[in-house]
């Protein structure tokens, strides 16, 4: 330590002051608790009332809830785009949407539902869920979470808009060059579906980190990481796949914007760039993606799975085991997406490997469920049933995937409706259905509130069918040689039953989540009043209220098992201590869980939500002039300086981070 | 129902800053290197790849970059560790007074540093529009670039705090603590991307 003589006497004062002061700060404990306790805890930790209060929040829950509904509103828009392809798709030769639109249309769909639904819902679902499920208070960087938000939330907004506008992107979700470079694309389009890139991958990559250290550092005491519940596993590999996989689109679509914007050549095959160097690193980050929104599903099967099975996930160890292997088996398969661009023999036996041994962690961790279910005691409630849906369309999936994998079949059915029907059976089978299972499932957790039974297993039912009726025929028209993205077929072809029969699916899919939304909203005002742990689960999100406090937990709980709301025998064992009319949580070790810190949480702030809008106009206005970034460089520093600077510049006897 | 609670120990006596992978803010600075090295890692895949096209290295008809201000600013940026070291010991030990007389040091590194790198571009024998090459190895630059600009940005908001009382808070001490760290972390990336844009054209 430095001699205290070269700490001024005033400081020093000031220390010895804040030391005695901090005697006297309230902590909870045996002496205060129950009624007393959560009114001071509320008072801390409510937000004020009011627009400002609504833009400056940082509680994880109610940013949670607005990432999972903008998905949601997202997954509806894409939607509604499926479904004009669809009608579009319904007889052959069909005249209705021109060639043009259906590109934008297809496009839109793609971009909508990678990135604007499925990988903000299942960060969404967790930014609510991990901190109950872990035990703590907030999420780690709360501030950092509002900022996540609303740069999804402006990236949408942008892509949507310049749609409305007539200036959506039309390349396709994966925008390859040289069709989406300044020579073949000319006017905006491309830039927009650059730049949406950039806002949702700062969005995700800020809401990964806060993951990553929630998870790791933010444990009730005793969740060592081999009692940690298997859903904080998936996020944990899912966030730090996001981190190794989200920063390769984001560097090749701004070389893509900035061959568009500023003449650089880096796909410019006419100055040595090369347009594969593209497919390398969008499919570097494209790949992965596909887990990225997987995993997150495979938590929530394994949620409702233990929850409805009434005995802990078969074999959690392997699971675990599995999980890691798919992320890190995950970043080796990329070429599997460029068979035809033509590779050398060795890559193609190389991938092609690669490809099917991904299905053995895969299928581990399937084994598992069923091994879970088959020793359990299954409740076929709504959420499970969802389960069973999963695990059948995913096998499914799952096997197509492993035909293609194979290079000689890959070639004959590249480009067709079987990848279509592949891919659709891996994503919506393997993400949304275990979606739909998890939101059913957390629904009273973040409602209060019940959703109705018997709706839920109509919708069910109609999703499930309607999805094979949609779905399945595709494989049949990709056999037949239909190539997707291509705006209409010519009768005679055989192509008309398997349409139709597809068309009439997925308005039945449409009815059904129209019927699940119907539910959720009447139950929002006519469901049962949920009690805290309505389906009798063993994680730590029901041992609160639902919906929980602002504070989460009147005292932070300790874990003694892997399932603790069934080891407990009706009492928690808890830590006491941390303050009370401040805003605070514990830290603990990361593989022991042993506490290390008490940490403060940020008070709200409307500086991430400035900072966002300054970043997001550069974000916007980069699309027309490089300058944007030079000048806007300033706005967006002062933000972010605005942001890290305290506003109340007094000593505190224990730190408050205003 | 909620369980009753089971009392157990107390944490109040727990410390509300610790230095190193303890704090929060380590964890955070160590996702953002991983994001960033991220970057690096794929810009320098890209330009290997686009190296494995060519038949020479810079192209034919193109020079590698000239050497000196490149490697002027490696001994600036290399020596600049020592000043860091100093503010991070100094952060460690809540030696204040040394961190508010050596922060401006750094500052002022920083802005050779940022003078220097305008020469570099200068330097480097061919504009971002001529061909792929061109393209790669400003983009790597730029990449650095901001590194040094965010980082350069973030010390001089972090020093106008530690003139403040506030600087004597422990939290404050662990920003400078991690804020060194990082400095590491930007002249550590400095050296690949030294060896590619000015020697690796040269082998």
């Amino acid at each position: 330590m430095t001699p205290p003589d070269s700490i001024p006497q005033r400081i020093r004062a000031q220390d010895e002051r804040l030391a005695r002061e901090r005697g006297t700060i309230a902590r909870d404990g045996p002496d205060l608790r129950g009624a007393e306790l959560e009114a001071r805890l509320d008072r801390t930790w409510r937000r004020t009332p009011g627009i400002i209060g609504w833009l400056a929040t940082v509680d994880h829950k109610e940013i949670g809830r607005r990432y999972i509904i903008t998905a949601l509103i997202f997954l509806a828009l894409g939607g509604v785009l499926a479904l004009a392809m669809r009608v579009q798709l319904a007889r052959p030769d069909s005249a209705l949407i021109s060639p043009q639109r259906y590109n934008e249309l297809f496009t839109m769909h793609g971009s909508t539902m990678m990135f604007l639904f499925a990988v903000p819902v299942m960060e969404g679902v967790a930014v609510y869920i991990i901190p109950l499920m872990v035990g703590t208070r907030s999420t780690t960087f709360p501030r950092l979470n509002a900022f996540s938000y609303f740069m999804y939330l402006f990236g949408g907004v942008m892509l949507w808009v310049a749609f409305l506008l007539n200036i959506g992107p039309d390349v396709g979700w994966f925008a390859y060059t040289p069709l989406s470079g300044p020579e073949f694309s000319p006017g905006k389009r491309a830039d927009v579906w650059a730049q949406m890139i950039t806002f949702t991958e700062v969005s995700a990559l800020a809401a990964a980190v806060v993951l990553i250290c929630t998870i790791l550092k933010a444990r009730a005491p005793g969740m060592t990481l081999a009692r940690m519940p298997l859903f904080a596993w998936a996020m944990l590999v899912q966030a730090v796949m996001i981190v190794f996989a989200m920063p390769a689109v984001a560097l090749c679509s701004s070389m893509l914007i900035s061959d568009r914007l500023v003449g650089t050549n880096f796909y410019n095959a006419a100055e040595h760039g090369d347009a594969l160097l593209w497919q390398h690193l969008f499919w570097f980050f494209g790949h992965p993606e596909v887990y990225i929104i997987f995993i997150p599903a495979t938590g929530f099967v394994s949620v409702i799975t233990e929850t409805f099975c009434r005995r802990p996930v078969f074999a959690h160890a392997v699971v675990v085991l599995a999980l890691i292997s798919t992320g890190i088996l995950a970043f080796g398969l990329w070429v599997h997406h460029m068979f035809a661009t033509g590779l050398p023999r060795v890559g193609y036996s190389f991938y092609t490997s690669a490809s099917m041994t991904v299905a053995i962690p895969t299928g581990l961790q399937i084994f598992c469920w069923l091994a879970t279910i088959w020793d359990g005691r299954p409740r076929f409630q709504v959420p499970m049933l969802y389960v069973v849906a999963f695990i059948i369309t995913f096998v499914i999936g799952g096997l197509t995937g492993v035909i293609i994998a194979a290079v000689p079949l890959d070639l004959e059915l590249h480009d067709t409706y079987f990848i279509v029907a592949h891919f659709h059976y891996v994503l919506i089978g393997g993400a949304v259905f275990p979606l739909l299972g998890i939101l059913t499932y957390w629904y009273p957790k973040i409602t209060g509130r019940m959703m109705s039974e018997t709706l839920g297993k109509i919708s069910f039912w109609m999703v499930f069918l309607g999805f094979q009726l949609a779905f399945f025929p595709m494989h049949f028209s990709g056999l037949l040689g239909m190539p997707r993205r291509v705006y209409t077929y010519p009768a005679g072809l055989g192509l008309e039953l398997p349409n139709l029969l597809s068309t009439i699916g997925a308005f039945i899919v449409a009815l059904a989540v129209v019927i699940f939304v119907v539910n959720g909203i009447v139950s929002l005002y006519r469901g049962m009043i949920a009690p805290p742990n309505p389906w009798g689960a063993a994680t730590l999100e029901w041992a609160t209220t639902s919906p929980p406090p602002p504070y989460n937990f009147a005292h932070i709980p300790v874990v003694e098992s892997n399932t603790p709301l069934w080891d407990v025998d009706g009492e928690m064992p808890v830590v006491t201590g941390l303050r009370v009319d401040e805003k605070e949580t514990l830290l603990t070790t990361v593989v022991a869980a042993v506490p290390d810190l008490r940490e403060p949480i940020p008070e709200a702030s409307l500086w991430p939500f400035i900072a966002s809008v300054a970043v997001g106009i550069v974000f916007v206005a980069s699309i027309f002039s490089p300058w944007a970034l030079a000048f806007g460089v300033v706005p967006c520093a002062i933000a972010i300086a605005a942001w890290f600077w305290p506003k109340e510049m007094k000593r505190h006897p224990e730190p408050v981070i205003s | 129902m909620i369980p009753a609670p089971r009392f157990t120990d107390s944490v109040a006596e727990l410390p509300t800053t610790k230095f190193g992978p303890s704090s929060l803010t380590w964890w955070g600075i160590i996702g953002f290197m991983i994001i960033e090295g991220a970057f690096f890692g794929l810009a320098f895949a890209a330009y290997f790849y686009l190296m494995g096209h060519e038949q020479g290295w810079p192209p034919e008809g193109r020079q590698a970059p000239n050497l000196l201000w490149g490697t002027l600013f490696t001994i600036v940026i290399l020596l600049s560790e020592i000043p860091n070291s100093m503010v991070k010991k100094a952060a460690r030990q809540r030696d204040v007074p040394t961190i508010r007389r050596l922060m401006p040091v750094i500052i002022g590194v920083g802005v050779v540093l940022l003078i220097i790198r305008g020469f570099e571009f200068n330097n480097l024998n061919c504009r971002w529009t001529d061909d792929a090459y061109s393209s790669i190895i400003w983009a790597i630059l730029v990449l650095h670039t901001t590194h040094i600009l965010t980082d350069w940005g973030d010390t001089v908001v972090l020093w106008a705090l530690m003139m403040t009382d506030l600087g004597w808070e422990g939290r404050r001490l662990v920003d400078t603590d991690e804020n060194s760290m990082y400095w590491r972390y930007v002249w550590l990336l400095w050296i690949p991307v030294y060896l590619l844009i000015y020697w690796v054209p040269r082998l």
